[in-house]
């Protein structure tokens, strides 16, 4: 087997590359994916873990974590498109209308 | 240098490539892509790691009804090709830095700790879809039961948020 800390280090990379998503790129279809990134290098984790320990809680939790993930991607997208039909852009540089 | 080795890194290599287009493309279909592609290989990163059912729900959920919502909404939105023109100079640079201090961080607290990580032992149907169903309907049933109204709200709320608000009801918008 691959000793876990290669699998802890992939799962930091992919984790960075999806910050790295969020603080650069301005398309909030992008940010999104981008959240979507991390959550899933902390799922990676999660069941390397659950293997090391041999515990199904971990495993589990991914299940929870996809549940959230997905009720999160419905209603942000739902936002998304909101924002949309108001603004006609979904730059999020561009929704600073709360801004003093 | 053995089979499992070689393949994680191959593995490893299209999981950060595919995150790394996902990141880098212009196109949001194309970056949408990068993720499916991304999202599979991390599949069968968990079908190595014992976890067959978590594989399965993640390329059906995962790879498949979320990224499709996604497609969708790039392609309801026409938000194909957005100008990446930042407002804020000094955005980008920034958050390269903070990134790399990010990963810097990450690798100092995985590879200078005091604790060892145990091997992986040699598993029989660990993770198995049976097993899975009998924690998950045993000792987590009321999470189990809470994640249906957490949907069910999500639902509800996606429907709510996205939809057309009319101003009279005669008159109708196209």
């Amino acid at each position: 087997m691959v000793p876990i800390e290669y699998y802890v280090a992939l799962s930091a990379i992919l984790f960075m590359i999806g910050t790295m998503g969020v603080l650069t790129r301005r398309n909030a279809i992008i940010i999104f994916m981008s959240i979507e990134l991390m959550l899933n290098a902390a799922n990676l984790l999660f069941v390397a873990f659950a293997r090391m320990y041999e515990a199904l809680s971990g495993q589990i939790f991914v299940f929870f974590v996809m549940t959230v993930a997905a009720a999160e991607v419905a209603v942000g997208l739902a936002l998304i498109v909101a924002v949309f039909r108001t603004k006609h852009s979904i730059n999020i540089d561009e929704a600073s209308t709360l801004k003093g | 240098m053995d089979a499992n080795l070689i393949v994680f890194i191959i593995l490893a290599v299209v999981a950060v490539g595919s995150a790394l287009g996902m990141l880098l493309n212009k196109n949001a279909v194309y970056s949408a892509l990068f993720l499916i592609l991304n999202f599979a290989t991390v599949a069968v990163l968990y079908i190595i790691l014992g976890a067959p059912f978590i594989a399965m729900t993640q390329v059906t959920v995962y790879a498949g009804a979320i990224m499709v919502l996604f497609l969708f909404v790039i392609m309801l939105l026409g938000a194909e090709e957005l100008a990446g023109a930042t407002k804020i100079d000094w955005q980008k640079p920034a958050a390269v830095v903070l990134g790399v201090l990010l990963l810097a961080e990450l690798i100092v607290v995985i590879f200078f700790r005091e604790t060892v990580f145990a091997e992986f032992a040699e598993l029989t149907d660990f993770g198995s879809p049976a097993q899975i169903g009998r924690v998950l309907f045993n000792e987590y049933l009321l999470p189990f039961e809470i994640t249906a109204f957490l949907l069910l709200a999500a639902m509800i709320g996606a429907i709510v948020i996205a939809r057309r608000v009319r101003q009279s009801p005669s008159k109708r918008e196209s």
